[in-house]
């Protein structure tokens, strides 16, 4: 930097830049073997120290992780062609006739709003696709993040250090609802206005100030002219501005984090075993985004959805048979119709309509918060502080996946509960009879579901052990000298074995004493005894891994394999336990 | 002054002038008022071999006179129109016991049918089978008829006639390939659940703009591809978690597999 | 205690564990341990120049089969009109340009993305590479760093030393929002005032001098909704259902008059189902009998909107009177006054009491004497 010419250095200002160089940096050997562009951006900015980490990255392969990338691109493809509908959208709900090229509404009166839909739908080239690509990738935006989001809990991937990203996640579930909600309120049909009518009562039921909120909301009588430019901007602003923010910050912590992986030969919970982004990864998951493309390209081109100039424009006065919200609302609507109507109380003369507001207004802050609260709830419930960064194979985690698979009939309960009235007509039954069956069947299946999926993981865990200590069947017969017959069974090898017994033995936490040495009880004692409630509750059945011993125990002897279960299988009753030891609970990995 | 202006004071003159003004103005209203859209009028010959058919067939049910039974309601004044769509459609004769009569192959022609109608409409005057100008379809205007059709129709058959769901088991069927004629007839007689669209309450003409609605949808088919039975988010919901998903979770799967 | 055995496995070779208990030595580890990756597996194209090729055709075939994509988006853009429709075996009567420009559109992202996957599993490199993790958490040192900046950094600006700062400071940042939620909640509408109890039967909305909206009870007629045409009483047949509005709210049958503003938010609370049945087939309740004495000979008019959530209740089964609401499936029985039989609905619909004027046709003998539509707190 001094092998500049010298600035003249009498004055104070001179001195100042004594030091400043008058020639450019010498090229490097570095700087020169970049391409043009590349090198042009790092002489500015410097990433290429940022970009090679972040292009040697690894990321695991499994066809379950893409679950989350199929939600990503739809709601790219839901940004993208959304951008192409605002240009010929109209958020007006000012008074039209239509004079388009679709017959059978030719002179009707409807709102802008609805008039341009049919616009974009009959009389701008391509309107009706990118209109179709929009609503499917919008559907499969949720269907694909439900998945997602059920992954990520059957396998704790919930656990520390993601219980952040799982509660963004959750946040980013519901809002995907209302983005949902609103944009297909945007066209002002009659199918989407009765949800709007509806929805307006949901908000009526509300305590005290039910009709404040519903008249400011619809900026006056229903529906007003306010209600669709104000889903307009909370459509196209508000809620992506926020989904992109949260779904920026979920990613990024999956980098820092970096993904969870399956157990498997080779994987620890120190390392992530993978591809790396370049070229690898890039390749497939850039590929994956152009297929998720394509392929909502194509279900817009062969598949017809929401179809609003079969419903008509928006009319009080009518409705359609058959009227449902979108598949992710339909829980809720499912919820309102199983509530009963004597559930709408009469309190010091104001109706309390618990009939709606169950259903309207408390379930869904109620699912969400306890699909938040999860992760805390279990980690105090197994005392376990440790990074978790291998996933669970769901049938080692018995509990947890009953739990889930509880709480998923609970929702698929209420889901299936909002057809009701096209399972009458398809399946020629009474609405009545079916109504009555979900009532019961949104207490009792649950309950049945969650006992039979822990049976079901708890036998297949049985299974593996099985598998291991006895091999595969091999299908061949072999017959002894004495002419015993004998299926051969093939030992496993010990990668596809690691897969089977890699995980960890489970057990309840034990309760320490409660009583101090004067026999004064301990004052957390309640909350400790709830603890080792819930932990036998969770780990109180639980099935082992085999053991290098019991495999050999099981090769060397035939008759030793029922000893071997009994003692492999233990259930722990009662409240004194052998403690942890500091091994199962300490910061060891496998 | 003429012969006329002259008796103008005669006593009889008020008497004629009422009687002028009575026949004129019920001789507007016959020629003004609307009409119910009817077809020819029936035969005697055909009303004997109807009543010969109901006899054997009907009246088990629906009582020897018409006049109904505890098994089968009374047809008294329900017309020749609810005559030919019940049977026409294939509905009665009844094929077995149920809440509602289904849809069925027709089990009579249309001049046996024609002639259990003129039985039945000569017992009691009911609505008769529609002038075919009211169920061809032309002439009507589908943007009214559909206005009619979403206030008085969708909510039992939706909104593009795929059918709805009644209580207890009753169903709202589909309009789908259902005759022009046997739909206005069913407007006209409200079969079983069905209220009864009289001609007041929709004219012949309305009926026909609801027909000529119809008829247009069905000719506009459906541009955005497959309607997926037009029951609206269900089956799209359906459509993307299975089809969907699965295609998606298929590729997803391809993508991960070690190559060959 | 659990019990779990280990027995020695070098005693002869033959272990039962039924035997007790068998000291053990050490020698079997207590758990499996981790076997590391696999062997890779060799693809084709790995060590195959003609696999490599063939993958490469591959590849490029799909490609190819984008660009064939792109072409058939282009001509189903410029080769057709918007209303040209073909006829698909299994589709039906398509949008042509729909159809092809999305299959175009499809194929030719589908082929970039399975050409770019094929590419991947194919040709590029597929051994797996592994990344060492560190812990999430920072070292002690980084950690005692920030609590040094931030302590350094509190204690700076004298925060803790000036409680006057600190409790000023409080007091503004939690009133400052204020006024920017009192504009949105206070601005986005009006307030509901009695809009919720009346409805266009009570008269037509007029502001009168106080500022308050008025209305003024003119025994409006039932016409017929969409079409605007009085109705008879005699024109009511029994079994016959008319979707009712009062006159003066959407033009008359000769397209004159009618709301120029507010149409929507009227019809909205003041849609009414109109019905007859026979004056012996009304039950023999306290309802029954208020339903029959508020009709006018059998003929019944009711509020159309449902108590439940607001959804019009069209659905009325002559057979048995019930109407039914195709949103959540409660059910009215007219016969009972509209009590509800089913579903999630509390409270009846209400009746509109009716009569006829002097030229036979129906009109409303009063206004609605309950709020219509769903529950809400004032209601009462």
């Amino acid at each position: 930097m001094s092998t500049a010419d010298p600035i003249d250095s009498g004055r104070a200002a001179d001195r100042l830049r004594a030091g400043d160089s008058r020639r450019p940096a010498p090229a490097s050997g570095g700087s020169k073997s970049l391409g043009g562009v590349a090198g042009w951006v790092d002489d500015r900015l410097g990433p290429a120290k940022g970009v090679n980490y972040l292009m040697k990255k690894v990321f695991p392969d499994h066809w379950s992780f893409m679950l989350g990338e199929i939600a990503m691109y739809s709601m790219i493809i839901c940004l993208l062609t959304g951008t192409f509908l605002t240009f010929w959208f109209v958020p007006s709900a000012g008074h039209t006739t239509y004079d388009g090229s679709y017959i059978p509404l030719q002179g009707v009166q409807m709102s802008e709003a609805y008039a341009s839909s049919l616009d974009i739908s009959f009389d701008i080239k391509g309107g009706l696709l990118i209109r179709q690509m929009h609503h499917w990738a919008a559907l499969m935006f949720i269907v694909a993040l439900s998945a997602h989001m059920l992954r990520v809990f059957f396998t704790g991937a919930f656990r520390k250090p993601r219980e952040l990203n799982w509660i963004i996640g959750c946040i980013l579930s519901m809002l995907a609802l209302v983005e949902g909600f609103a944009g297909y309120s945007l066209p002002d049909d009659l199918l989407s206005g009765t949800g709007l009518r509806a929805a307006q009562g949901f908000i009526l039921s509300a305590p005290v100030i039910g009709s404040y909120m519903a008249y400011g909301l619809f900026g006056g009588d229903f529906p007003g002219e306010a209600i669709i430019p104000r889903l307009y901007g909370v459509h196209i602003l508000l809620l992506p501005a926020i989904l992109i923010g949260l779904f920026t910050a979920h990613i990024v912590m999956v980098a820092v984090q970096k993904h969870t992986q399956y157990p498997g030969p080779g994987r620890t919970n120190d390392n992530v075993v993978g591809f790396p982004v370049m070229p690898v990864y890039a390749a497939k998951a850039g590929g994956f985004f152009f297929i998720v493309f394509g392929f909502t390209a194509l279900l817009a081109a062969f598949v017809q959805i929401n179809s609003i100039w079969v419903y008509g424009p928006y009319d009080p006065s009518a409705v359609t048979a058959g009227s449902q919200p979108d598949w992710y609302m339909g829980f809720a609507d499912g919820a309102l119709r199983l509530l009963p109507g004597w559930l709408e109380f009469n309190i010091f003369g104001h109706p309390l309509s618990l009939n709606v507001a169950i259903g309207a207004l408390f379930l869904i802050p109620i699912m969400y918060g306890a699909m938040a609260a999860y992760p805390f709830i279990e980690a105090w419930v197994t005392g376990d502080k440790r990074e978790h960064h291998l996933l669970d194979r769901p049938r080692n985690q018995p509990t947890r996946t009953a739990l889930g698979v509880a709480a998923l009939t609970f929702y698929g309960v209420l889901m299936f509960a909002a057809g009701n009235d096209l399972m009458a007509i398809k399946l020629h039954m009474s609405i009545n009879d079916i109504t009555y069956f979900f009532r019961a069947g949104v207490f009792i299946l649950p309950v049945l579901a969650f006992w039979a999926t822990r049976r079901i993981c708890l036998s297949l865990q049985r299974s593996d052990r099985n598998m291991v200590l006895h091999g595969r069947e091999s299908g061949r017969i072999v017959r002894t000298a004495e002419g015993k017959f004998f299926e051969a069974h093939e030992p496993l090898d010990e990668y596809t074995r690691w897969k089977l017994v890699g995980y960890e033995r489970q057990a309840p936490l034990e309760l320490t004493g409660g009583v101090d040495a004067h026999g004064v009880a301990d004052r957390s004692s309640r909350g400790a005894k709830l603890r080792a409630r819930l932990s036998q509750f969770y780990f109180g059945t639980h099935v082992d891994p085999v053991t290098p011993t019991e495999l050999a125990a099981a090769h060397h002897d035939g008759h030793a394999h029922e000893a071997i279960e009994a003692a492999g299988e233990s259930t722990h009753a009662g409240s004194h336990l052998t403690a942890l030891s500091p091994a199962d609970r300490g910061e060891s990995s496998r | 002054m003429n012969a006329l202006a002259s008796r103008r004071r005669h006593p009889a003159a008020i008497a004629l002038l009422l009687l002028l003004g009575l026949f004129v103005t019920g001789g507007a209203y016959a020629a003004l008022a609307p009409k119910p859209a009817v077809a020819a009028e029936a035969s005697s010959d055909q009303i004997q071999q109807g009543k010969q058919l109901f006899l054997q067939n009907c009246a088990t049910c629906h009582g020897i006179g018409a006049l109904g039974t505890d098994e089968g309601p009374s047809l008294a004044g329900v017309g020749a129109a609810a005559v030919d769509f019940q049977m026409g459609t294939g509905r009665m004769p009844m094929a077995g016991p149920g809440i509602q009569a289904p849809r069925n192959v027709p089990s009579f022609d249309a001049e046996k049918i024609a002639a259990i109608g003129a039985y039945i409409q000569s017992l009691a005057p009911g609505p008769a089978v529609p002038d075919a100008k009211y169920t061809s379809g032309e002439g009507g205007d589908p943007g009214k008829g559909g206005m009619i059709f979403r206030t008085n129709c969708s909510m039992c058959h939706n909104s593009a006639g795929a059918g709805g769901a009644l209580t207890r088991g009753k169903y709202a069927p589909s309009l789908h390939n259902v005759d022009a004629k046997y739909i206005y007839e069913a407007m006209l007689t409200g079969p079983q659940s069905m209220p009864v669209f009289n001609d007041m309450n929709l004219s012949p003409e309305a009926k026909a703009d609801v027909i000529a609605y119809l008829k247009t949808m069905h000719e506009e088919g459906n541009p955005g591809g497959m309607a997926l039975g037009s029951l609206g988010p269900v089956s799209e919901g359906l459509v993307a978690w299975i089809f969907g998903l699965g295609i998606l979770i298929g590729a997803a799967y391809w993508l991960g597999q070690k190559g060959a | 205690m659990t019990t779990h055995e280990f027995p020695d496995a070098d005693s002869a070779g033959v272990v039962r564990l039924d035997e007790g208990h068998h000291p053990g030595d050490g020698k079997m580890p207590a758990e499996f341990e981790n076997p590391g990756l696999p062997p890779h597996v060799h693809r084709m194209a790995d060590h195959d120049d003609a696999g490599a090729k063939r993958a490469e055709r591959q590849v490029a075939g799909l490609f190819g089969l984008s660009m064939l994509g792109t072409i058939v988006a282009m001509v189903g853009y410029f080769a057709f009109s918007t209303e040209h429709r073909s006829w698909v075996p299994g589709l039906g009567h398509v949008s042509t340009t729909n159809l092809l420009l999305g299959i175009g559109i499809g194929l030719g992202l589908l082929g970039i993305g399975l050409g770019a996957v094929h590419w991947a599993k194919t040709l590029m490199p597929d051994e797996e590479v592994v990344e060492m993790r560190h812990p999430m958490r920072s070292s002690d040192e980084a950690r005692a760093g920030f609590a040094e900046v931030m302590r350094e950094g509190g204690e700076k600006s004298q925060l803790f030393r000036r409680p006057l700062l600190k409790l000023s400071l409080g007091g503004a940042m939690g009133l400052f929002s204020l006024p920017l939620l009192v504009q949105l909640l206070g601005s986005l509408g009006p307030l509901p005032r009695n809009n919720l109890d009346v409805t266009f039967w009570d008269g037509h909305p007029h502001e009168g001098e106080d500022g308050k909206q008025h209305r003024t009870f003119e025994h409006p007629r039932l016409v017929t909704d969409p079409e605007g045409i009085p109705i008879k009483a005699a024109d009511v047949t029994i079994g016959s259902v008319y979707h009712v509005l009062p006159a003066g709210l959407l033009p008359n049958a000769d397209g004159e008059g009618g709301l120029e503003h507010g149409q929507l938010e009227e019809k909205a609370k003041a849609a009414v189902l109109l019905m007859r049945l026979d004056p012996t087939e009304f039950q023999d309740t306290p309802g029954g009998k208020k339903a029959k004495e508020w009709g006018h000979d059998g003929i019944v008019a009711y509020s159309k909107i449902c108590t439940h959530v607001g959804c019009p209740v069209g659905l009325y089964e002559r057979t048995t009177h019930h109407l039914l609401c195709p949103c959540h499936q409660s059910t009215f029985d007219v016969t009972d006054d509209c009590k509800v039989i089913f579903g999630p609905a509390k409270r009846p619909l209400p009746q509109l009491k009716i009569t006829v004027d002097d030229e036979g046709y129906l009109i409303a003998a009063q206004p609605f004497q309950e709020a219509v539509g769903p529950s809400f707190w004032e209601r009462g």
